[in-house]
């Protein structure tokens, strides 16, 4: 649920550093699991950039809605178009075909970002 | 967590996977594995079976129940034969909603009003109290009492092979009781999510057993156990009120739209005098049914409609519709803006959002 070579914040997204200064991010198992039926997902634009904890979307499921938070300091290089016409993707597959952004980061990632076996705990801790 | 209230099928629930969540101080299902699309889905063209265990039954009997029911509650009680159902509501002096409930009529001196779950107290306590001076008993029901809701169009070949009943002869709206799965129950045609089917009445013991056979029943026709989420998507898409959203105690009934409920030429009721004042005087504000323009933009519970940057009115209700592919809601607002091809604005997240009203409900069986 989930994988070990990802990154997380305790906003429930994703990191997948790609090790060529570029990095995937998404929102976790946890997250879409406690959403429900995704039916939109809003994306910023390529070449936007933003600050780490910024606001960057929404997720929208049938029976609520979800901001989505930059893990990290980072330029947008491509929004899952996907996502326009298979949102589900986000519920069947939320670390592959439901990838959201693919940023490109300056420097390293942020030290502040949990393990798998951190953020592992964390939802643990959160959802007693 | 711990004082949550359970349903005797709370522990089917969660052998089956079910997502819980806290619903009027209720411990329910919102949703199976399949998800609140596909259950939803599974209603609208086969079948879902829902546990509805929570919902109140309160019982008045006596030599005055027909006269006391007909004063207390709006809609025409005495028009009921034995074995017939109607939707009404419990009225303040304003007209305002204490709670909405069915009214089902067992003889002229015995009637079994079902009322919501998070309302059984304060609904138990204002009957008894209302009851003052009627020739009536009032008793709760609801503990003893297990309740489960099939719904879709396979509904009714679904739990024939449960039963002797003949459910075909059963209309709409009206009730019988017989043996279903081997036990004595109450079975109703009615629902609250716009298709056919019926609601099952039972002992709270014969629950499990009267769930379990009709999710065997029903196994290869489609049918699946649904819950809360997608039980508010189909009430919404076929307009029916929920507590607390579309009526509440600052709601009064013709403004919710409940008009059809309102016999105001029946003779005096609580409420009459106030919503005869309403009617005589027009009404400022209406429910309108929208849908929005654009497929990014959701209305959700509690937002604003605004114009020209003021508040105007309230959403109360709005979801992703799953059988029209849009965004629907429902609103309170001015009443000039409340016509069919209106154009109204709500604020999601700051931005003023376009929606059209359109006809309702959004969704009716053919």
């Amino acid at each position: 649920m989930f994988p070990a070579e990802l990154k997380y914040t305790k906003d429930h997204e994703w990191v997948k550093d790609l090790g060529d200064g570029t990095a995937l991010v998404g929102i976790t198992h946890f997250a879409q699991d406690a959403l429900g039926d995704v039916v939109f997902v809003q994306l910023p634009e390529a070449g936007s950039s933003h600050a780490q904890h910024d606001e960057f979307g929404t997720v929208e499921s049938v029976k609520t809605v979800s901001e989505l938070f930059m893990p990290m300091a980072c330029e947008v290089v491509e929004a899952n178009g996907e996502l326009e016409a298979h949102p589900e993707f986000v519920n069947e597959d939320p670390y592959g075909k439901g990838w959201m952004l693919k940023v490109k980061v300056a420097g390293a990632l942020p030290d502040g970002l949990l393990d798998a076996k951190a953020y592992e705990a964390f939802v643990s801790a959160e959802s007693h | 967590m711990a004082d949550l209230k359970k349903t005797p099928l709370n522990a089917a629930h969660r052998a089956l996977g079910a997502k819980m969540v806290d619903f009027g101080g209720w411990d329910m299902p919102v949703q199976y594995p399949s998800g609140i699309i596909t259950e939803h889905q599974a209603v609208r063209t086969q079948a879902g079976l829902f546990d509805v265990s929570h919902m109140g039954e309160l019982r008045v009997k006596g030599p005055d129940a027909l006269k006391f029911l007909d004063w207390l509650t709006p809609n025409a009680v005495t028009k009921l034969v034995d074995g017939q159902i109607h939707y009404t509501g419990f009225l303040t002096e304003l007209g305002t909603f204490v709670d909405d409930l069915l009214i089902y009529r067992e003889a002229a001196d015995d009637f079994l009003l079902v009322v919501n779950a998070g309302n059984i107290e304060k609904d138990f306590a204002w009957v008894k109290e209302k009851a003052a001076g009627f020739q009536v008993t009032v008793t709760n029901e609801s503990d003893a009492t297990g309740q489960v809701a099939l719904q879709g169009p396979k509904a009714e070949g679904i739990l024939q092979g449960l039963t002797d009943l003949k459910l075909a002869d059963i209309a709409y709206y009206f009730f019988t009781r017989g043996m279903v799965a081997g036990k004595p129950c109450l079975v109703s045609r009615t629902g609250y999510t716009g298709e056919d089917g019926f609601e099952v009445y039972c002992r709270a013991e014969d629950s499990e057993l009267i769930w379990n056979a009709i999710l065997a029943a029903g196994k290869d026709k489609g049918l699946i156990p649904a819950g809360l989420g997608c039980r508010n998507t189909l009430r919404l898409e076929s307009k029916m009120a929920l507590y607390g959203h579309e009526i509440n105690d600052e709601i009064h009934a013709l403004e919710a739209g409940l008009g059809w409920t309102v016999k105001l030429d029946k003779g005096d009721f609580l409420g009459r005098a106030a919503l005869q004042k309403a009617k005589d005087a027009g009404l400022p504000r209406r429910l309108a049914g929208f849908r929005m323009l654009e497929k990014r933009d959701i209305a959700r519970d509690g937002m604003s409609v605004v114009k020209d940057g003021a508040k105007v009115g309230f959403v109360t209700s709005g979801a992703p519709s799953p059988t029209l592919g849009q965004n629907i809601g429902l609103a309170l607002v001015p009443a000039e803006d409340a016509k069919v091809g209106s154009r109204i604005f709500i604020e999601i997240r700051g931005k003023a959002a376009e929606a059209e009203v359109i006809p309702t409900p959004f969704y009716k069986r053919s």
